[in-house]
């Protein structure tokens, strides 16, 4: 959106470009280095297309060794290196730089083992979210975490940025449901990290991955742990007259006990928003939209939707409609599902936040956003995942009023700023990324950054792996104040700041 | 008077030289001036597990144990913050007030260390990430931290996390934390994620005769959609009549034959819902109610807890090995432990409990090649008097050895913090 500070380009790689073209290409098939303009243009940007960068060259291995070589030359020559997996992440976590290659996962795109025994699937990165569910559905098993775009979104990708979905609460995110990743580091060393047993000893190191955006390996295949289907799966689709008394229920919900397979939160604006676009039949007197859904055996959902039940006409629901037949769960959700194309039928672009807040701050938070939604005169919608506190507010603006485009950025910032004051993050799902980078000092003090900042480089020392990425530009964060700069001197003199 | 004179002239330390730091400045004060002094320390809580892991090379000992008491309890958020040390027995305590728990079910230490109950610190429990029988179904102590501080090896605070489930704000070093025996940061401070208790339990024992039957039932157990949240597996010893007479007497139950091999699975939620579990599990695993008995709530209950205190090798003066594998090679490793090892297993078929009586460290060697070829590790949780360490207690391949360093390098550069706990030169 507005100028974008990144790592200082080195003309002396771009100079360079047709020897380290060649050079790339003898260490996978020719075909798979891109680095005419057209080859290169389907790469500029991942799904926050608003930033675009032209790669110095893709490449595109097809092999865990390949990647080991490709990475142990950029490593030799100082080339960065920023890596890929399908482009759908929404916080830049996979923007080019222009003298960085690219490194696509998509060619890792099979499974290669399912161990029924071992309730675990063993893929390659490039194989989709979905794709792992598909794969195993017809034994009654499934992987839990579900981003809204795990149709298209790779494991690989789920892995670098700790994607959760709308069940997280009570079947957490990717790292509580992998067993093992194969990892190359900059330096071109193959490394593992669990495997198919519980807990690996020592050090986290697959923890300390997972999440990691790209920063300290190239993940080239990963376990993942698979469940059995729920026998009974049912959703509730309850209004409130009143957004305090939504957020009160799902409160209530949550304290009396009951652990919801998801809970959704709508606000006015989106229910509308959806309705009209999916017509998927919500209640469009309601001020807020819950949707819950309970799984388990068939006594223990009927049990569990009765408490439901009690609870929301006890905080004066003014609407509560039970599944009660799995065509009408899907519809339930269907709106919900539409959220973003809804939005982006509304206004020519929308820009999606992704904090997380305690659930009972969950008013004030849809207030404070309001508020904030007259000031920059920029409409908004509202999602939250109820159950573990993602908020996903939706500014709809215009990308090609410069002026709006400014407003917009300032307008989610403020939002997360919020998120972090009543308690929250600035990002639950999506990651860090380029969108958030200098937002970490509102969360982090120098010495958590420079702790983070430390593991970087023992992992990476030449700050190759997706620089700019994650952590703050120096001269931003200083600007802020958040950072103690005496005499331009940094407290960690040895540290590369990036 | 400054930190250092304060170091200098004892006032922190009682008379067997322990420091005590009262909060996190101190702490952080008193790791800023070891590291300035290049004198490592070793980390301590209530001393519940400091048994596990090699000793620590280090001239100090600095005990985290005031560092106690609850911040922040918020029931309806799920979550609690506490201070590093405050006592497991707490937390549990003030949770339970509110019908809620520590999901992964922590485990107590103190039976097989002296014969009495210790669960220790929620900081020394994070530290050896040791989950207990509902590990397979709801994850591991890392998967219900939220956020920590701590001191690094600098002497600097710092934090990750917070106190939301859903957050990719920078590198996840709660996980990091997990598993890491204090070798990483002082901690100070952990926030952890709670969940509601269930309303009741039942257990079913089932008595199968052969491994494959049993493994078939583990593996039946954990695809069923009737989920448990505990199965274990207690063989029947013949050819060691202390052990037998000792898990007899643990395992005494009045709906429990306790002489005979026994597989044991655990369901919970409320009450018709449990009924209806046992009854689809029955089905599934193709049991008749003659083959079976049922432990009602007031049983079930108390025969986790023993599980959990690891009852049968009370006080054991022999090796104690934890070893975890996948599952599927289950049945290969009980053939070779039968009749020539006291153990038993957890987490439907995954964790390995073994007394290895053997003076000889060959043995633990064997073991340690096996658990490395079924893809899974082992550590020697409690050592013999004679044990000399010449066979490395944890398990670790170079890479693996090689990035720990480096990790351990930028939280910890001079070493100060509990060095060659885990590994020599971390």
């Amino acid at each position: 959106m507005t100028e974008l500070a990144l790592p200082k380009i080195d003309s002396s790689i771009l100079n360079r470009k047709t020897e380290i073209v060649k050079n790339l290409s003898k260490l996978t098939n020719r075909e798979n280095v891109l680095n005419e303009a057209d080859e290169l243009r389907p790469y500029e940007t991942d799904a926050l297309s608003v930033y675009t960068q032209t790669p110095l060259a893709v490449v595109l291995p097809e092999n865990t060794e390949e990647v080991s070589e490709i990475l142990k030359y950029c490593y030799s020559e100082n080339i960065k290196v920023v890596p890929r997996g399908a482009g759908t992440g929404l916080s830049g976590g996979a923007l080019p730089l222009q003298d960085a290659i690219l490194l696509g996962l998509g060619k890792f795109n099979k499974i290669l083992e399912i161990d029924y025994k071992n309730k675990c699937v063993v893929t390659q990165p490039g194989v989709t979210n979905l794709g792992i569910t598909h794969a195993v559905q017809h034994k009654g098993f499934y992987y839990a975490p579900d981003p809204s775009s795990q149709l298209a979104c790779s494991i690989g990708g789920n892995v670098a940025e700790n994607s959760g979905g709308v069940h997280s609460l009570k079947y957490g995110t990717t790292t509580n449901n992998i067993l093992g990743v194969q990892m190359v580091m900059m330096d071109g060393t193959i490394c593992r990290f669990g495997g198919k047993s519980f807990d690996q000893e020592g050090y986290d190191l697959m923890g300390l991955i997972c999440g990691s955006e790209g920063l300290l390996g190239v993940v080239t295949e990963v376990t993942v742990k698979i469940l059995k289907t729920p026998e009974v799966v049912r959703a509730a689709l309850i209004g409130f007259p009143s957004i305090k008394e939504g957020g009160d229920a799902a409160s209530e919900i949550i304290s009396s006990g009951i652990v919801p397979a998801g809970m959704e939160i709508m606000d006015k604006a989106l229910i509308e928003a959806t309705d009209n676009f999916s017509k998927a039949g919500y209640p469009r007197d309601a001020e807020l939209l819950l949707i819950v859904e309970l799984d388990g055996t068939a006594s223990e959902v009927n049990e569990l939707i009765k408490k439901v039940e009690a609870i929301c006409k006890k905080n004066n629901c003014s609407s509560l409609k039970l599944s009660n037949s799995e065509k009408e769960r899907l519809s339930f959700w269907a709106g919900r599902k539409a959220a973003f194309p809804a939005c982006g039928a509304m206004a020519p672009d929308y820009y999606c936040m992704d904090g997380s807040i305690p659930r009972g701050k969950l008013a004030e938070a849809l207030l404070e956003i309001k508020k904030l939604s007259e000031k920059y005169e920029l409409p908004v919608a509202n999602c939250f995942h109820a159950g573990d506190g993602n908020l996903h507010p939706l500014i709809m603006f215009d990308g090609n009023d410069k002026e709006q485009l400014r407003k917009t950025e300032e307008f989610g910032s403020e939002i997360l700023k919020t998120c972090v004051r009543l308690g929250g993050v600035i990002t639950g799902e999506h990651g860090v990324g380029i969108e958030k980078r200098e937002l970490m000092c509102e969360m982090f003090n120098d010495n958590d950054i420079q702790q983070q900042l430390s593991i970087k480089k023992s992992l990476d020392e030449k700050n190759l792996l997706n620089p700019g990425k994650v952590y703050p530009i120096l001269r931003k964060c200083a600007e802020e104040g958040r950072v103690h700069v005496h005499k331009n001197k940094d407290k960690f003199p040895d540290l590369p700041r990036f | 008077m400054s930190t250092k004179i304060k170091i200098n002239s004892q006032i922190f330390q009682d008379s067997n030289n322990v420091y005590y730091p009262k909060d996190e400045a101190e702490v952080s004060d008193l790791i800023r001036e070891l590291y300035k002094q290049d004198s490592p320390t070793e980390i301590i809580g209530n001393n519940s597990k400091n048994f596990i892991g090699n000793k620590t090379q280090s001239a100090n000992t600095t005990s985290l144990s005031k560092i106690s008491g609850i911040i922040d309890y918020r029931p309806e958020e799920l979550y609690i913050k506490v201070k590093a040390c405050t006592p497991i027995n707490e937390i549990e305590k003030v949770l339970s007030e509110n019908n809620q728990e520590l999901a992964f079910e922590p485990m107590d230490f103190g039976y097989i260390k002296d014969g009495k109950s210790n669960k220790g610190t929620i900081a020394g429990y994070l530290s050896c990430n040791y989950a207990g029988s509902r590990r397979f179904k709801v994850g591991s102590v890392r998967d219900h931290i939220l956020g920590f501080k701590g001191v690094n090896g600098k002497g600097d605070i710092i934090k990750s996390g917070g106190t939301v489930v859903k957050n990719v704000t920078g590198y996840d070093l709660s996980k990091l934390i997990a598993g890491s025996f204090g070798t990483l940061v002082a901690l100070t401070e952990i926030t952890l994620k709670v969940l509601p208790k269930k309303d009741s339990s039942k257990t079913v024992i089932i008595y199968p005769n052969n491994f494959e039957k049993i493994y078939d039932m583990f593996n039946k157990l954990s695809s069923s959609s009737s989920e448990i949240s505990g199965a274990v597996f207690i063989p029947e010893h013949s050819n060691d009549n202390d052990f037998s007479d000792k898990r007899n007497t643990v395992f005494k139950f009045n709906d429990l034959k306790s002489n005979v091999s026994f597989v044991a699975f655990r369901v919970e939620g409320d009450k018709i819902s449990i009924e209806e579990k046992i009854s689809n599990l029955k089905k599934e695993l193709e049991l008749n109610n003659s083959d079976i008995s049922i432990l009602d709530v007031y049983q079930s209950e108390p025969f986790w807890e023993k599980i959990n205190n690891l009852e049968v090798f009370e006080k054991t003066k022999h090796n104690l090995i934890r070893m975890v594998i996948p599952p599927a090679n289950g049945s290969k490793l009980c053939k070779y432990l039968e009749n020539s090892h006291n153990y038993f297993i957890d987490w439907c078929g995954s964790l390995f409990w073994i007394e290895v009586n053997s003076k000889k460290e060959e043995k633990i060697k064997d073991l340690k090649k096996m658990a490395n070829d079924f893809g899974g590790y082992l550590t020697v949780i409690k050592t013999s008097s004679e044990y000399d360490y010449g066979e490395p207690i944890f398990t670790v391949d170079k890479i693996r050895l090689m990035i720990s360093e480096k990790v351990k390098q930028s939280f910890d550069p001079k070493r100060i913090l509990n060095p060659g706990k885990m590994y020599r030169g971390v």
